[in-house]
């Protein structure tokens, strides 16, 4: 099974831990992994601000460099939702759909596709409470949503809940977006900091030592506001737990 | 209505006396008390631009009170709504069911409207058409002056707030009275309602008290909420029981009795019909079911949607004039055939306006309805202001994560936060969004989609700060930090770290024994 790592832009530039945990993770399972080196990003900031045609290019070029692989792995629900679900300003030629299909976000490739039932190298002896995307929640369904009345479950938990030591801490308002938005973030930058700061609030109340989530966008807007609150709880991807990080 | 949560300041009891010595009190300069928190309102409305949301959000957000109360009412309300869905085992059906239903009456509403209409005269209804608000609003002074009627009454109705109808009316010589409490004190405040359901929510006690003070000459400092609602009562009942004519509006219209429906907590729908002997009904013609059986599903999700009620107070069915009366019904468009005819908008026509998607939005709790500058704020209203007006409400489809949640809790299954991206692309492709976003669009895409570029905005790790923004907001970025700090900046971008590793080709290095530490730093 080839597979192609996508490393989202904020990822390559804020984050690259991530990009290496979600790597290595992959290749813990005997997957071959490719980092296709022309990769830049999904597209998403243009699209999010309603400019599909602005965001033709970089789809295509996305496509171009993940076109030959069984499977596109993201550590980002929303980067993935895009693909999925928004790769429109582009001729939907049967390349472009098929890359569409094949690409998913870390969690759920995990869970769904390769099936894992455990991870012995992994150990986290902390209170942790997750975070969802909105993208990766309401868009790729990787967990039950608070407001349908559907069966709960929860791909992250079902994954985290095999790693040692872990203890989840629940929030008060767990399906509450926590104002990232994509470039949101910045056009309405008074509204999503006062959203990530009430979610802040909410972690540290909930007693939380860790904050984990698939996505790193989200985190990197928390953690800005925890920190300028002087919340004490920490920040860490979900690929960073599953591949043995203690702390 | 809206009852205002009750709020007592940090310390204070609800006299507003301290609640025990603190330091601050023993001290020999004792503090003044703080009067009530002023406010908030709304966005000043330029002619000719677009409402400017963030501004009036921003505003709402500085006054603590309000907003902690306006956020933990509305969150309880969806709570409230949470608890009902679980009580009933086919919601999701049900959902489906009312989404099936609006889908098929819009689809033959031309049929639907002419049986509604027959059924209507049959019992002896006079009917009229109203292409736009100027026409709504002339056809109900035209009834009311051909009659000699000067006072009215009315129920809340989000359709004569759409048409601009009080001011029409108080510009012709007929005094309008509101019967919801909510909405009776947005009149007394001459301030637009903030919510679909409950209209006064954004309003604390203290600022009622203050509107009834200056409106009605109540006590200033009594905020209490039954001495306000006893005023209330006491100098409105005698304008109800003098008034000339009722109005109410219209939860569901039924086409095969040509009856209407209305769904209230206060009885006011029932006062407003039947006090007088003339009975106008105003409507939006997105309002009709096809059967009377179909308003079961609906009564089973509007109120539990809403206010996380199993059911209003009152359904109240109207079919026709009490005996010896009236009773007018006035269909309007007011652009809603155009909307029908938008292919990607066209199903927000299902909307029964409960305002669960206000109630669940993390913007709108924070920001306040006024703060929309629009007849309908919330997510509901971020696609159906811009039918009305695009370059009014340009603004409007930006004020949103797109999060979804909008889309959950709608009882019709309204696609809400696709059709907000929708409206992003239409303002976008139609020249209505700021010309510095587009530019920054059209230079973020050229950068994205060339590899070179891309890197070389982000040469070196220590400036990576410095110049990434540039790609995905430019300059823009210093917004960031107003209320939160800026990521960490890593010593190398995972690209690097990459090349560094594994080499250009991927083979140095790969499947060497991974170890934790990469793993290890937690941001």
């Amino acid at each position: 099974m080839r597979v192609g790592l996508f490393v989202p832009c904020y990822v390559d530039a804020f984050h690259p831990e991530v990009g290496q945990a979600t790597l290595e993770l992959l290749e813990r399972f005997g997957l071959d992994v490719d980092y296709p080196f022309d990769q830049t990003c999904c597209g998403q900031p243009m699209t999010n601000t309603g400019c599909h045609e602005e965001s033709r290019a970089t789809e295509e070029l996305f496509v171009k460099n993940f076109s030959e692989y069984d499977y596109i792995v993201a550590p980002s629900g929303s980067c993935v939702n895009q693909v999925r679900r928004n790769f429109t300003a582009l001729e939907q030629t049967e390349e472009v759909t098929a890359v569409r299909a094949k690409t998913f976000e870390l969690v759920e490739f995990l869970h769904d596709i390769l099936k894992v039932d455990a991870f012995p190298w992994a150990e986290f002896p902390h209170k942790v409470a997750l975070h969802n995307n909105c993208n990766a929640l309401r868009g790729l369904s990787i967990a039950s949503m608070s407001e349908l009345r559907n069966e709960r479950f929860s791909k992250p938990k079902d994954l985290l809940g095999k790693v040692r030591g872990l203890e989840f801490v629940d929030i008060a308002r767990p399906d509450e977006c926590c104002g990232f938005g994509g470039t949101f973030s910045v056009f309405e930058e008074g509204i999503s900091s006062r959203m990530g700061q009430d979610k802040a609030r909410d972690q540290a109340r909930s007693g939380a030592d860790y904050v984990t989530s698939s996505d790193s966008s989200c985190l990197m807007h928390q953690e800005g506001c925890a920190r300028r609150l002087q919340l004490g709880q920490k920040y860490i991807h979900i690929s960073q737990i599953l591949n043995g990080s203690r702390a | 209505m809206s009852a205002a949560t009750p709020q007592t300041p940090a310390g204070k009891s609800p006299e507003g006396a301290p609640e025990h010595l603190t330091h601050a009190a023993g001290a020999s300069v004792t503090m003044p008390p703080r009067g009530p928190e002023e406010q908030p309102r709304g966005p000043v409305i330029r002619p000719g631009r677009p409402v400017d949301q963030s501004e009036a959000a921003k505003r709402f957000m500085a006054a603590p009170q309000h907003l902690a109360m306006h956020d933990q009412r509305l969150w309880d309300l969806r709570q409230k709504r949470d608890r009902q869905m679980h009580g009933i085992e086919e919601w999701e059906e049900l959902r489906q069911l009312a989404s099936d239903i609006k889908m098929h009456t819009l689809t033959h509403l031309d049929q639907y409207l002419e049986k509604f209409e027959r059924n209507a005269l049959a019992n002896g209804v006079k009917v009229h058409w109203a292409k736009d608000a100027g026409e709504h609003n002339a056809i109900v002074v035209d009834i009311m002056r051909a009659r000699g009627a000067k006072r009215l009454i009315k129920s809340k109705s989000m359709l004569t707030e759409e048409c601009g109808f009080r001011e029409y009316a108080a510009e012709h010589g007929v005094e309008v009275i509101e019967t919801d409490l909510g909405e009776r004190i947005q009149q007394l405040d001459d301030e637009a309602p903030s919510h679909v359901v409950v209209p006064s929510v954004h309003k604390l006690r203290t600022d009622v008290a203050a509107v009834f003070a200056r409106t009605l000459g109540t006590d200033p400092d009594n905020a209490d909420a039954g001495y306000l609602a006893e005023q209330q009562r006491e100098t409105t009942r005698p304008l109800i029981l003098s008034a000339d004519a009722g109005m109410t509006g219209c939860n569901f219209a039924v086409a095969e009795t040509g009856s209407v429906v209305v769904c209230t907590n206060e009885g006011n729908a029932d006062l407003s019909a039947n006090t007088t002997g003339l009975h106008i009904v105003s409507m939006g013609i997105e309002k009709l079911i096809p059967k009377l059986e179909n308003l079961a599903v609906f009564v089973r999700l509007l109120s539990r949607s809403a206010l996380g009620s199993p059911i209003t107070q009152y359904t109240s069915h109207f079919r026709g004039p009490r005996m010896g009366g009236e009773m007018h019904i006035v269909l309007v468009d007011n652009g809603r055939t155009d909307r029908l005819g938008m292919e990607q908008f066209w199903t927000s026509l299902k909307c029964i306006r409960c305002g669960a998607c206000m109630n669940t939005c993390p913007v709108f709790r924070r920001s306040g309805g006024l703060s929309y500058g629009a007849t309908y704020a919330g997510p509901i209203g971020l696609i159906i202001d811009p039918t009305f007006n695009r370059h009014k409400y340009s603004t409007l489809p930006f004020a949103s994560t797109m999060n979804g949640s909008c889309t959950n809790v709608c009882p019709v299954k309204i696609n809400i936060h696709e059709q907000i991206a929708g409206w992003r692309k239409v303002l976008s492709e139609n020249h209505e969004i700021p010309a510095f976003k587009k530019n920054m669009m059209k230079a973020a895409g050229a950068i994205l989609s060339s590899p070179r570029l891309y890197r070389a905005s982000l040469p070196l790790a220590d400036s990576a700060l410095r110049h990434l923004p540039r790609f995905i907001i430019y300059n823009r970025m210093n917004t960031w930090t107003r209320g939160r700090e800026m990521p960490h900046t890593p010593r190398e971008t995972f690209h690097q770290w990459y090349k560094r590793e594994r080499g250009k080709d991927g083979k140095k290095g790969k499947g060497s024994n991974p170890s934790a530490k990469t793993g290890g730093d937690a941001s």
